[in-house]
């Protein structure tokens, strides 16, 4: 039997890092999958590509499925989301003057301490923040509104959230067009590196464990094709497995520092892959525990709960029925298919598709398919538990 | 409402950009602006307000454009991507020109298709010259490269024009290469004797 093609579009982030290492070390190939990985110069030319039908499949940011199932932007186009690609890995910068003026309202804060560093930021605050982010259905924009709004910073009152292509950041923020942005790795790191911004907060210091990207495919295709997902889905866990070997990130970031990927030093893409930042031009580094996971602690699953969270946030902004929009929000994530694909090769499986989100403050044991897996820490940084409404 | 559409062409190239304007001009009465800048893209647009957007799918800055099409607040007028289900061919059409357009929504569909097949036409002009001015260039980088590798026989062989291109061309087809590469072997060589 010779290889099945099939066409996958991309960022360049280093979460794609799953398809990226399911292509080079042969994931694909032993299940017998061509798999074609195009670089795409926007989340708009990746979201029609995939509505569309020029490619099957797709690198998403974890609240886009929803969006498109939702009718939200863009074409109305039911899109599933198979797996989860990466949790956290967002870092939230400001201009360096910006940063300055926070040191002298005295709360430089801590590194990790949302409250304190939000305080600090809506304090040294003139008028309107003005924050870049990567898309408006994306877990940066979710997680900020989430942070200050939390913290009595309200769109579009006191917070202007605007779209900044990744590359661009760096850019606008020394151009003065925004005050800080929450973007995903190399990107916040070339604002560092280019000396026009300083990291306030990794996104993890938000919500300890926030879905960031996903694996997504058109809901017509993935029924139509049952096998072609499986082996997608197969050759894609097993690379996420691959880089949760802390061992094989050196591998991976010279992997993806090449032309074909992020094209940006091996060296900065490995020390995102370790959560050890550069957080200013001074060369001040910190160390983030959990900053961006692939693997471990069943970060692939992809749990409905989630997917609901993402939808009855914006059900509570735009107005939307809650119970509704939960329900559009599930549908998309397939923990079915996850189950189907998985279970039979060795994956560990949680008994539930939905959880408590935000419950959990250190590593919990949970019931699962081979006796029991860990999952956690999971907090949002208020403590609040998300409880997905009723089906 | 008879007054013109308001077009906006989101296009940093000068040269595509002006290509798209005159063929916007040519398809009817339009009133059109070049927004050459990405930077205040999003503020260009909410003071221009347009009925129409114009911006290659490949441009990265139409992630910017998508959150100016959702910021429909009281005073904004919604702004959706023009993609017409209903009509599939003609979507098919814009896409493989590589044209997207955000439209005010409710704009008739009458209104918007000149505009649309006069982008979509420009856009395939563009790409078509840049193939050809492409394939100008190589054909002069190979008639240069022969025109030295002739000059080269000529000097160390005392032989006429037309002989040295002949014995080039008998190398090219005894080794089964183009005349091209034979040439370029022969200038590289030179070039090293030297």
């Amino acid at each position: 039997m010779s290889a099945r093609g099939l066409d996958c579009a991309f960022i360049p982030l280093i979460d794609c890092a799953p398809l990226a290492v399911a292509r080079e070390m042969g994931f694909a190939e032993e299940e017998l999958i061509d798999l074609r990985l195009h670089r795409q110069p926007s989340w708009s030319a990746v979201r029609d590509r995939l509505a569309f039908g020029e490619v099957a499949a797709a690198h998403m940011l974890a609240p886009m499925p929803v969006a498109m199932s939702m009718g939200l932007g863009g074409v109305p186009t039911r899109i599933d989301a198979l797996s989860i690609l990466s949790v956290n890995g967002d870092v939230i910068g400001v201009s360096r003057a910006l940063a300055a003026k926070m040191r002298s309202v005295g709360g430089e804060g801590d590194f990790l301490s949302a409250v304190a560093v939000g305080r600090s930021l809506i304090t040294a605050a003139e008028g309107k923040l003005r924050v870049g982010v990567p898309f408006p259905f994306s877990m940066h924009a979710e997680l900020l509104y989430y942070w200050l709004g939390a913290l009595g910073l309200q769109a579009p009152n006191d917070l202007d959230v605007r779209t900044v292509p990744p590359p661009h950041m760096a850019q606008a923020i020394s151009a003065g067009e925004i005050d800080a942005f929450c973007v995903g790795e190399p990107w916040g790191s070339m604002a560092v590196e280019a000396g026009v911004a300083d990291l306030i907060l990794p996104g993890s210091a938000i919500w300890q464990f926030a879905p960031e990207k996903v694996l997504a495919v058109r809901h017509d295709w993935a029924e139509e094709n049952p096998d072609l997902v499986t082996s997608l889905m197969r050759a894609v866990w097993r690379a996420a497995r691959w880089l949760g070997d802390p061992e094989n990130r050196m591998t991976a970031s010279e992997m993806l520092a090449g032309p074909a990927y992020v094209d940006v030093s091996a060296e900065i893409i490995e020390r995102a892959l370790h959560g050890r930042l550069k957080i200013s031009a001074q060369g001040t580094e910190r160390q983030v525990p959990g900053f961006v996971e692939f693997y471990a602690k069943a970060a692939t699953f992809p749990w409905r709960s989630q997917a609901a969270w993402i939808a009855t946030r914006w059900a509570a902004r735009t107005g939307i029925d809650r119970a509704e929009a939960a329900a559009q929000g599930r549908a998309c994530y397939r923990t079915d298919l996850y189950r189907q694909a998985l279970g039979p090769i060795g994956a560990d499986l949680p008994n539930a598709s939905e959880k408590l989100e935000g419950a959990l403050d250190q590593p919990t044991a949970v019931a699962s398919s081979r006796g029991e897996m860990f999952l956690g820490p999971d907090r949002f940084f208020d403590r609040l538990i998300f409880e997905p409404p009723a089906e | 409402m008879s007054s013109a559409l308001r077009i906006a062409v989101v296009e940093e190239d000068r040269e595509r950009a002006l290509l798209i304007v005159d063929g916007l001009k040519d398809a009817g009465d339009y009133d059109i602006t070049v927004v050459g800048d990405a930077a205040g893209l999003a503020r260009r647009l909410s003071d221009l307000k347009p009925d129409v957007v114009l911006i290659d799918v490949a441009d990265p800055n139409r992630d910017v454009l998508e959150a100016f099409a959702l910021a429909s607040g009281p005073l904004d007028r919604p702004v959706a991507m023009f993609v017409d289900r209903s009509d599939d061919q003609a979507t098919k059409a814009a896409i493989e020109a590589g044209v997207s357009a955000y439209v005010v929504d409710g704009l008739r569909k009458e209104r918007i298709k000149p505009v649309m097949d006069a982008a979509i036409a420009r856009f395939h002009m563009y790409s078509r010259m840049r193939t050809e001015l492409a394939a100008t260039k190589a054909a002069l980088a190979e008639r240069k490269t022969i025109d030295r590798a002739k000059g080269l026989l000529m000097q160390a062989k005392g032989l006429s024009e037309e002989e040295a291109y002949a014995l080039l061309r008998k190398t090219a087809m005894d080794q089964g290469r183009k005349v091209v590469d034979v040439a370029t072997a022969l200038v590289t060589a030179a070039d090293l004797l030297r």
